[in-house]
């Protein structure tokens, strides 16, 4: 049973807005040019709210909250930038760069890479925290792709897009934690997986260089994903 | 089963009590059990055998007599006199003088005072039928009114008189966060849906907290009636218990009592005569702290990884597969019954304003007393720690007491006097919690216990968001390098910051109080915090200091 | 040495019996993985990759969620433990009251490290997060049978009468 949505008015930063009563603040955001920062995110798959990116203030709540989970409300108020909310985005950026070894030079997704973009959108100027520099593996099996952990965000859009979208589940994260990590079945080599298609959408929903398509120049690796809204449709009338 | 029937077992089981003109009822619960008192059992039992005297005097096993420092606990009940004494530290050669002093003096240098405070200053609901009954015997549950609250529920009450009472009670959450239970009750019970779940939440993580295993392996029938009651207020037909793979006497004992149960007809289909059906499942935990967040618990019932998801929705509404879900600690439970049988009115006029009824705490650490105890909610820490707890072993000088865990924080002697209720606590910056109680005296370095509790919550995080997962791990980073000399000031402001950012912006309860250790101990004893990065010292002399300074 | 392995396939049989009786308790439902993960633990002692597909077949779900999933719940272990395991309680209170010097004494006496298990296959450590047996810290579980009030003398002491086949 389907529930009937409702217009909503809100406010956003100050302007007056209107959206579903089933739409997400980030949604209704979206719609009306208003920025907010994502990274977990992606549309087409299901959200996650776990890169804590996209927290914004609603009047009368007592905490932040995502706004890629927040549906919206008759009546709200919220807002999507303060210097509160800019700096604890900035301190969350910092605290994924000192997590693995993001070295946008040596990466073949520099200049493609919405970790990156962010940083430079937020204005991350410098990482106060120390970096752990973990030793992480590079898995090059697969005949066309690379799965580079130490780029890995852990934001899980490969694993959504994985189950969701093409329904394999060859993907899902292992360990919990710091030492959580995306795996290949059993922990296999991603060449070796005989669930794999090959399908290539997880590596295009990867906001990193963590996964992307072998033979590609630094140039050339863009990811392309403008299929997935149109997929998820296509799933949904099946 | 009908009320008759009910009546009929708490008769015979009555009777066949009132034969027995002395019982030894030794202690079977977990602590007790480490400490040899299931071959004390036998061994009352081959000795009243052998002395003939099965007919005046039986031994039986019995639930947690709370003084767990100085198990196996026995106590002898004289039922024409109703009067009870309490050996500790009973040992196999202690068997034959118990048996000798059943008729005379008991035996002064193994007896407990009666006047101990930790007997005399407690207030039992929850834990009333501890040391009495045998928990693995439904019949003696039903013996003291055991399942007569179900039974009054199911005949003579509507589910909104059940939830009116309980909103009455002023019962909250016993878990931790202290929600009105009421509350969350209706909100289950307005939640459209045809298929709704109760579930029982026995993943007492916090390390230094037993009331929940206690009450588990003591009392089981108790939870279940709880559960089942709940069950007919919201709607629900399926309960489920989510209990803790590291108790694996309490899972023993629940599936006996269930299977009891079920063979009674008191759960099950038709449940005394009436349409009302309710079945209980015990689903295992598998070592995830984070499990007892609400969300991640649904998750692992599924099958699934424990990641908590963001809410709203909250479970009451959207929970187990979906459905409309009621999800209550075990002590929570353990309290409908009595609320049922007594009157929400006699369990709110128990405790404080806003905190109604009692308390199960569990004390642990530099305390004399170590064990499980049960006050009115709004009993001072000073009364908990230095009275009932029999205060700091000799020789040392208390400093802190912890509650809630991972959670919570550290309390000091200046504010001993604060009453433990939900709002005091929070003030002071620690929390209830679900109430273990750590003692800490002279010999704790309290930057050592900030490292050992971000410590516990960088590996139990579960690493879904970004603020839980790695500020810990800089938080342990930063802890760990104050406690080897090596930090400096700028080191102590990262940790506010990052206390800070992971607190407001973390997706769970598990991220968002884990600092509260760290800031708790950096507002009580900055000081020690001070003396680690500037004079490179341990006043405690914990921690191990790679420069200068004393050990 | 024919009867041998008979009889070892026989017991494989048994172990696996156990495992397969507790998804059909649970209609082979994909939510049963963790109760199955549990039951393979309790036959085999570790749980193994060849189980882990044999469970992801049998309950139909993907074979990275059970690797997640096993390796997700900390009491699930994937390396198979010695002879003798001994699970050192690290909780609040064990910890306050010596489990860290019980900790460093493996560490000095048998180079054990939580997690490992000794050359010679004889012996495991463990840590646990809390038994709930606070009571008696710091507490240990040698073997199954949990021990309060624990010191690395009498620590030692057991686990010397193990070695010596004296328990």
């Amino acid at each position: 049973m389907k529930k009937v949505s409702q217009i909503q008015t809100l406010i956003i930063d100050g302007k007056e807005v209107g959206g579903k009563s089933d739409e997400s603040i980030l949604q209704v955001a979206k719609e009306n040019d208003i920025f907010i920062p994502t990274l977990c995110y992606l549309e087409g798959l299901s959200d996650y709210g776990g890169c804590r990116m996209c927290i914004v203030e609603v009047k009368g709540m007592p905490r932040l909250v995502p706004a890629c989970t927040t549906l919206i409300r008759e009546g709200m108020e919220v807002t999507t930038n303060s210097e509160k909310i800019h700096n604890y985005r900035l301190s969350i950026l910092a605290l994924l760069f000192t997590e693995r070894n993001h070295i946008c030079s040596a990466c073949v997704s520099n200049g493609h890479c919405e970790l990156q973009t962010l940083a430079l959108k937020l204005g991350l100027t410098h990482v106060e925290f120390p970096y752990i520099f973990p030793k992480m593996p590079v898995d090059a099996t697969h005949d066309r792709f690379i799965a580079d952990h130490n780029r890995c965000v852990l934001c899980g859009r490969c694993v959504r897009a994985c189950h969701e979208v093409e329904g394999a589940h060859t993907k899902d994260i292992m360990g919990r934690g710091i030492t959580s990590r995306v795996i290949t079945d059993l922990k296999e080599s991603w060449g070796s997986s005989k669930t794999c298609t090959s399908c290539g959408k997880c590596v295009h929903v990867c906001p990193t260089g963590a996964l992307t398509e072998k033979g590609k120049s630094v140039a050339e690796m863009e990811k392309r994903r403008q299929f997935l809204p149109y997929l998820k449709l296509m799933r949904e009338r099946r | 089963m009908n009320f008759e029937e009910l009546h009929e077992i708490a008769k015979i089981e009555n009777e066949k009590r009132a034969q027995f003109e002395y019982s030894i009822n030794v202690c079977v619960a977990a602590g007790c059990m480490s400490c040899g008192s299931l071959e004390l059992l036998t061994s009352f039992k081959k000795e009243i055998e052998r002395r003939g005297i099965e007919n005046w005097c039986k031994a039986k096993g019995v639930g947690c007599l709370g003084l767990c420092s100085a198990g196996p606990l026995v106590s002898v009940q004289r039922y024409d006199q109703k009067s009870e004494v309490i050996y500790k530290s009973v040992t196999l050669d202690n068997v034959h003088e118990i048996v000798d002093a059943l008729t005379g003096e008991p035996v002064g240098r193994l007896a407990c005072s009666k006047e101990m405070s930790f007997f005399k200053n407690q207030q039992k609901i929850v834990l009333e039928n501890f040391g009495n009954i045998d928990p693995e015997k439904i019949e003696e549950y039903i013996a003291v009114g055991g399942y007569e609250p179900l039974y009054t529920v199911l005949r003579e009450m509507s589910p909104a008189n059940v939830i009116e009472q309980i909103v009455k009670s002023g019962l909250r959450g016993r878990g931790g966060g202290g929600y009105p239970t009421g509350l969350k009750w209706t909100t289950v019970m307005k939640a459209s849906g045809n298929q709704k779940y109760i579930i029982c939440n026995a993943d007492e993580g916090d390390p230094g907290a037993f009331m929940d295993r206690s009450v588990l392996e003591s009392d089981p029938h108790r939870v279940l009636e709880g559960m089942a009651i709940a069950g007919y207020a919201v709607g629900a037909d399926k309960g489920f218990i989510y209990v803790r793979a590291e108790y694996p006497l309490a899972i023993r004992r629940l599936k006996k009592a269930i299977t009891q149960a079920e063979q009674l007809g008191v759960l099950g289909r038709g449940i005394f005569n009436t349409p009302f059906n309710f079945d209980i499942k015990l689903r295992l935990g598998a070592g995830a702290f984070v499990c007892g967040e609400e969300t991640a618990l649904i998750s692992s019932i599924e099958g699934s990884r424990g990641n908590p998801r963001p809410r709203p929705p909250y479970p009451a509404e959207y929970g187990l597969w979906g459905s409309p879900t009621l999800i209550n600690n075990v002590e929570t439970f353990a309290n409908i019954p009595a609320i049922i049988r007594n009157g929400s009115a006699w369990f709110a006029s128990i405790g404080t304003e806003k905190s109604k009824g009692t308390k199960v705490f569990a004390l642990a650490g530099r305390i004399n007393n170590t064990g499980l105890i049960e006050v009115p909610m709004g009993t001072t820490l000073r009364e908990i720690v230095f009275n009932i707890g029999g205060g700091i072993p000799e020789g040392s000088k208390f400093k802190a007491v912890q509650t809630g865990g991972p959670s919570g924080g550290c309390i000091t002697s200046d504010y001993l006097d604060t009453p433990a209720d939900y709002e005091s606590l929070t003030k002071l910056g620690s929390i209830m919690g679900s109430g273990g109680m750590i003692v800490m005296d002279d010999t704790s370095c309290m930057v050592d216990v900030a490292k050992f509790f971000v410590e516990f919550c960088m590996t139990e995080s579960c690493g879904k968001c970004v603020p839980c997962r790695d500020g810990s791990a800089q938080m342990y980073h930063l802890l760990s390098k104050i406690t080897s000399g090596e930090g400096n000031i700028n080191d102590i402001h990262m940790l506010e910051k990052l206390s800070d950012l992971i607190n407001n912006t973390s997706l769970c309860g598990l991220g968002m109080t884990m600092p509260n250790p760290v800031v708790s101990t950096m507002h009580f004893f900055k000081d020690e915090y001070l003396a680690h990065v500037h004079d490179k010292i341990c006043p405690a002399g914990v921690c191990n200091m790679k420069r200068g300074g004393r050990k | 040495m024919s009867k041998e392995i008979k009889q070892t396939s026989l017991k494989e049989d048994r172990r696996l019996r156990m495992v397969d009786r507790t998804m059909r308790i649970y209609g082979n439902e994909p939510h049963a993985l963790i109760e199955t993960l549990h039951a393979v633990q309790e036959s085999y002692g570790f749980i193994d990759t060849d189980l882990m597909q044999y469970v992801a077949e049998k309950l139909g779900v993907p074979l990275s969620k059970v690797y997640g999933v096993a390796t997700f719940y900390h009491f699930f272990t994937l390396k198979p433990q010695g002879e003798h395991t001994c699970v050192v309680c690290t909780g609040t209170a064990c910890y306050i009251s010596g489990a860290k010097a019980i900790m460093d004494d493996f560490a000095k006496k048998y180079d054990l490290l939580p997690g490992e298990t000794t050359k010679d296959n004889k012996l495991s450590l463990l840590t646990a997060r809390c038994l709930g047996a606070c009571g008696l810290a710091p507490a240990i579980v040698f073997d199954g049978v949990v021990a309060g009030k624990q010191t690395p003398e009498t620590v030692s002491n057991t686990i010397e009468r193990w070695f010596k086949n004296e328990l």
